[in-house]
C-alpha cells in the first residue's frame, strides 16, 4: 500500500464530495418520508431512475435543455408523490408493510423503464456532463458541481422550512404524534400529501442529476439502495441535513479508500464506520 | 395444552410428513427434469425464508443481512469443495457452522445494544452484509474472479443427477418447517412472540430476551448457511457480488410478509407462490410483463391481506366463546380453597432496600431510599406524583439499575441482575397503563407469565395454569380474544392475572385501581386481599386513598426520592408532614 500523492488525495475527496452530494440528495427525500410519514419507501430509487430516463428522452432525443427537463420533470413527480400517499393513507399501510408496496411498485417501474428504453445502457450527452473546470490542479465537472450544488441547496431549503415555517413545525409534530397534532389544528392529511409530493419531486431531482453524471441501465436501479440507506440511517432520519452530511461522509471515506488500497475495498470503509457509530451513538443514527 | 389443540398439531405434522413423503417420490414418476430444478428452487426459498422468519418474524427484529450467512454458507462449501477437495455432503454442516458462529457473534454485539431494534437492526444487519462480502472479494477466500465448483463431484441421490439437488433440498426444506413448528409451538417460541410485542415486558416477566435473540438468530444463520451451501453447488459459480447483495433479504422479506410472518407455515406459502410467479414469468416470452404482473400481485396482495395470506386465513377464522362465564364467586372460593390463608404478617423481612439511588439527567428520582418489606405484608407505597414510587418498582423489577445502593431479595442482592432472573426469582409487577402483548391472546399473555416467572411451568403446564388465573380474575370468557379487544378494567386485571400466574412470592402493584369505576375498585380491593391470602407479598403504589386505608398494614410515603414517613396507615396519614407533602404548606 503505497500513499498517494496529495493531488491525488485531493482530487479523491473532492469526487467523494461529489459523490457523498448525490447520497446525500437521493436520500433526502427517502430521510423525509420515513422520518415523517414513516414510509420506507424504496420506490425513490425507481422514481429517481425514471426521472433519469425522462430527462434522457426529453434532452437526448427531444433536444431539451436537461435543466429545462427539470422543470417539466418536478411537477409530474409531484403529483405522482400526492397520488402515493393517498394510496398509503387509505390503506393505513405500517412502515414494514411500505417497503413492501414500494418494492412491488419499483419492480413495475423496473419493468416500464425496461419496455420502452429497454435493458441497455444508455448515456446523456448534454453540455453539463462535457464541460470541466481546472480548479488549482483539481478537475471539477460541471455535471457533478451542478450536483452539490442542487442537493446543498434543497437540503438547506427544506431545512429551514422544517425548523422555522408553520406548515415546518406542523409536520414534525404529525410525525411525532398524529392525533395530538390533529387535535391541535394540524391538517395532517394534506400535509402528508405534500411532503410525500415534495419527495418524489425530489427524486425527480436526483434523476436529473444521475442522468447528468452517469449511465443509465434498469439494473442501475437496485445499485444505489445499500449506500443511501446507510447515509440516510447515518444521517437520522427525518432530518434534512442528516443525509447531506452523511452522504459525504460516506462519499469522502469511500474516495480516499479507493485512492489508498483498491476501489473494491471501499464499501468495508463506509460500512464499518456505519455499524460502529450505530452501536456506539445509536441515538445519533 | 388442551386436548383439540394437541390433535391439531398432530394433524399438521402428519400431514407435513405425507406431503414430504408424496414429494419424495417425484423423481421417479418420470417428469421432465426441468420440474426437479424448478422444484429444487422453491425448497431452496422455503428455506432461506422460513430460517429468516424464525428470528425476525417471531422476535420482530427485521434483519436485512441474510444474504451475509447465506453467502457464508456458499463460500464454506465452495472453498472446501473446490480448493480443498472436501467431499460436498461433509461441506454442508461446515457451511452451517460457519453462519451460525458469524450470526451468533453479530448477534453477541448488536443485542447488547439495547436501543437497536427496527429499522436500526435492518441497517446493522444489510451493513455487516457489504462489509462480509467485501472482505470476502479482497481476500484469497474469492479473490476477485469468483469460485468455481463444476470440478466438484455432486452425489448421486435418487435415479439421476439432478435429483440430488431435489433431494437434498427437500430434506433441508423439511428439517427447517419441523423445526420451525418445533419452535413456534414450544416454551422457546412463546417467549421470541412476547419479545416482538413488547421486549421490556417480556424481560421483566422472566424471557432471558437477549439468549433467546442469539438463539434464534443462530438456528436463522445456521440453516441459511446450509441452503449456501447446497445453491453454491447447484449454480456451480459464485461470485461476491451477486451473493452479499440486498437481493436475498428483500426476497425473504417478502415472501415472509406475503405468506405470514407469525404462523410457522407463512414464509413457506411465500416462498412458494413468489418463486412459482417468478419461474412462470421469466420462463416464458414476456419477462417484462410478468415483471410488472410480479409488483402489482404484490402491492395488492400486501393493500388487501396485510398479515399476509395464512394471517388473513385465520384472522378471518371466528373466534370461539369458552362457553358460559364461570361464576366468578365459585373460582374465586374455589382458588382460594387450596391455599392456606397466613393473616398476620410476620416480622422476618423478605425484600430489602438500602441506600437506594437513581437519577435521571440530573433529576434525583430516588435520594437514597431505605425500605424493609415484611413476609405476607400488604405495604402502601405512596406519595404525590414525581416522588420516586414507579422508580422503585422499576428499580426492585430491574427495568432500571441502581446507582448506588442495594435490593436484598430474600438475602441474595438484585441490583445488578437481569430483569429475568429477577422474575425467576419470584418478583412479578403490574404496570400503570397496562402493557399487554398485543398480538397474542389474553390466555397467551396468562401462559407466558406462568411460563417464564418463578412458576417456571411447561407449556402445558402453564396453559392449565393460565386457566386458573384466567377463572380467578374472570377473564376466562375474553379468553381467546386479543388485548385491544379488553376494556380498560378488564386489561387491569390481565396485568393482574399474568403477575399471579408467574406464581411470585413478592407483587408489585403500580396503580392497579387508577382509573377503574368505584364498584370495579370493590372487586378489585378484593382480589388483592384474595391474592395475599395466598401466600403472596404485596408492595401496593396507589392514590386511591379509600383503597390503601382498606388493604395496607404499613405505608411507606415518598417525597422528592425520600422516605418521609413510615408505619399504619392511619398514624401515618394524619402526620403533618405527610399533609404537607400532599396538599402543600398552610399559609393561613
Amino acid at each position: 500500500m503505497a500513499l498517494p500523492s496529495l493531488a491525488l488525495l485531493a482530487q479523491s475527496i473532492l469526487s467523494g464530495i461529489f459523490i457523498g452530494a448525490l447520497y446525500g440528495l437521493l436520500g433526502l427525500g427517502l430521510s423525509l418520508s420515513w422520518g415523517l410519514l414513516r414510509q420506507i419507501n424504496l420506490a425513490h430509487f425507481a422514481l429517481a431512475f425514471l426521472g433519469a430516463y425522462l430527462c434522457y428522452q426529453l434532452s437526448a432525443v427531444g433536444g431539451m435543455d436537461p435543466l429545462v427537463a427539470m422543470l417539466l420533470i418536478v411537477p409530474s413527480f409531484f403529483i405522482i408523490g400526492v397520488a402515493l400517499q393517498w394510496v398509503f393513507a387509505r390503506f393505513r399501510i405500517s412502515a414494514f408493510n411500505s417497503l413492501l408496496v414500494t418494492f412491488g411498485l419499483t419492480v413495475i417501474i423496473e419493468a416500464v423503464i425496461q419496455a420502452i428504453w429497454t435493458a441497455d445502457f444508455r448515456r446523456l450527452t448534454s453540455v453539463y456532463g462535457d464541460t470541466t473546470f481546472r480548479v488549482g490542479g483539481l478537475y471539477v465537472p460541471m455535471s457533478e458541481l451542478l450536483t452539490l450544488v442542487l442537493s446543498v441547496t434543497l437540503s438547506l431549503a427544506i431545512w429551514a422550512v422544517l425548523r422555522y415555517t408553520d406548515g415546518g413545525r406542523a409536520m414534525r409534530a404529525a410525525a411525532e404524534d398524529g392525533g395530538i397534532a390533529t387535535a391541535f389544528g394540524v391538517n395532517q392529511k394534506a400535509l402528508a400529501m405534500l411532503l410525500s409530493g415534495t419527495c418524489a419531486a425530489l427524486a425527480g431531482v436526483a434523476g436529473v442529476c444521475i442522468a447528468l453524471s452517469y449511465t443509465l441501465a434498469p439494473s442501475q436501479i437496485y445499485t444505489w439502495i445499500g449506500v443511501v440507506f446507510a447515509a440516510v440511517m447515518l444521517g437520522g432520519l427525518g432530518r434534512a441535513l442528516g443525509p447531506l452530511i452523511a452522504g459525504i461522509v460516506i462519499g469522502v471515506s469511500e474516495a480516499v479508500t479507493m485512492a489508498v488500497t483498491a476501489p473494491s475495498w471501499a464499501p468495508l470503509v463506509s460500512f464499518s464506520l456505519l455499524i460502529i457509530v450505530l452501536l456506539v451513538r445509536p441515538h445519533k443514527a | 395444552m388442551s386436548a383439540p389443540t394437541k390433535r391439531s398439531h398432530r394433524r399438521a405434522l402428519v400431514a407435513i410428513l405425507v406431503a414430504a413423503g408424496a414429494l419424495a417420490a417425484i423423481p421417479y414418476a418420470g417428469l421432465p427434469l426441468f420440474y426437479e430444478s424448478f422444484l429444487y428452487l422453491v425448497f431452496h426459498w422455503i428455506v432461506l425464508a422460513t430460517s429468516w422468519n424464525i428470528l425476525s418474524g417471531y422476535t420482530g427484529y427485521f434483519s436485512f443481512g441474510h444474504g451475509a450467512f447465506f453467502g457464508a454458507g456458499m463460500y464454506t462449501t465452495a472453498v472446501l469443495a473446490s480448493r480443498f477437495d472436501v467431499p460436498f455432503l461433509w461441506t454442508l454442516p461446515a457451511a452451517a457452522g460457519v453462519a451460525m458462529l458469524l450470526g451468533a457473534s453479530l448477534g453477541t454485539v448488536v443485542f447488547r445494544a439495547r436501543e437497536i431494534h427496527g429499522e436500526l437492526f435492518a441497517l446493522v444487519t444489510l451493513a455487516f452484509t457489504f462489509v462480509v462480502g467485501t472482505i470476502v472479494l479482497n481476500t484469497s477466500i474469492d479473490g476477485g474472479p469468483g469460485l468455481y465448483l463444476s470440478g466438484v463431484p455432486v452425489p448421486v441421490i435418487g435415479p439421476s443427477g439432478a435429483s440430488s439437488f431435489y433431494y437434498m433440498g427437500l430434506a433441508l426444506a423439511l428439517g427447517t418447517l419441523l423445526i420451525a413448528f418445533g419452535i413456534v409451538h414450544s416454551k422457546f417460541g412463546a417467549g421470541l412472540f412476547a419479545i416482538h410485542d413488547d421486549e421490556d415486558v417480556a424481560e421483566v416477566m422472566g424471557v432471558p430476551t437477549f439468549w433467546y435473540k442469539i438463539a434464534a438468530f443462530s438456528v436463522s444463520c445456521g440453516l441459511a448457511g446450509m441452503a449456501g451451501g447446497i445453491y453454491a453447488l447447484f449454480v456451480s459459480y459464485v461470485t461476491a457480488g451477486e451473493t452479499f447483495s440486498i437481493i436475498v433479504p428483500l426476497t425473504v422479506v417478502l415472501m415472509s410478509v406475503l405468506g405470514g410472518t407469525r404462523h410457522w407455515a407463512g414464509p413457506a406459502v411465500g416462498a412458494a407462490v413468489i418463486t412459482a410467479l417468478l419461474y412462470s414469468f421469466t420462463a416464458g416470452n414476456h419477462a417484462i410483463a410478468g415483471k410488472a404482473v410480479f409488483g402489482a400481485v404484490l402491492i395488492v396482495v400486501i393493500l388487501f391481506m396485510p398479515q399476509g395470506i395464512l394471517g388473513w386465513f385465520s384472522r378471518r377464522r371466528p373466534v370461539k366463546c369458552n362457553g358460559p362465564e364461570v361464576q366468578q364467586g365459585m373460582m374465586l372460593s374455589n382458588a382460594l380453597a387450596r391455599s392456606q390463608p397466613k393473616r398476620a404478617a410476620s416480622t422476618d423481612r423478605v425484600l430489602v432496600a438500602r441506600g437506594l439511588r437513581k437519577a435521571f439527567r440530573g433529576v434525583q428520582a430516588l435520594d437514597g431510599v431505605d425500605v424493609e418489606i415484611r413476609r405476607g405484608e400488604i405495604l402502601g407505597l405512596l406519595g404525590p406524583n414525581g416522588s420516586g414510587k414507579s422508580t422503585f418498582i422499576n428499580l426492585v423489577s430491574g427495568h432500571y439499575r441502581p446507582d448506588a445502593g442495594e435490593i436484598l431479595f430474600e438475602g441474595r442482592d438484585l441490583a445488578n441482575c437481569p430483569a429475568h432472573e429477577i422474575a425467576r426469582g419470584g418478583i412479578a409487577r403490574t404496570y400503570q397503563i397496562p402493557r399487554p402483548f398485543a398480538n397474542l391472546t389474553v390466555r397467551d399473555n396468562v401462559t407466558v407469565a406462568a411460563m417464564f416467572g418463578s412458576a417456571n411451568l411447561s407449556r402445558e403446564a402453564a396453559e392449565r395454569e393460565s386457566q386458573k388465573w384466567l377463572d380467578f380474575t374472570q377473564l376466562a370468557r375474553r379468553a381467546d380474544v386479543r388485548p385491544d379487544e379488553l376494556n380498560l378494567h378488564q386489561r387491569k386485571f390481565l396485568e393482574l392475572a399474568r403477575a399471579l400466574a408467574s406464581r411470585p412470592s413478592v407483587v408489585l402493584l403500580d396503580e392497579v385501581l387508577s382509573g377503574l369505576m368505584p364498584t370495579e375498585i370493590n372487586e378489585a380491593v378484593d382480589l388483592i386481599h384474595a391474592i395475599r391470602d395466598q401466600g403472596a407479598t404485596i408492595v401496593f403504589v396507589e392514590h386511591v386513598m379509600r383503597a390503601v386505608m382498606a388493604l395496607t398494614d404499613r405505608i411507606v410515603v415518598l417525597n422528592h426520592g425520600l422516605v418521609i414517613a413510615e408505619g399504619s396507615a392511619a398514624e401515618v396519614m394524619a402526620r403533618p408532614e405527610v399533609v404537607t407533602a400532599y396538599l402543600g404548606r398552610s399559609h393561613a
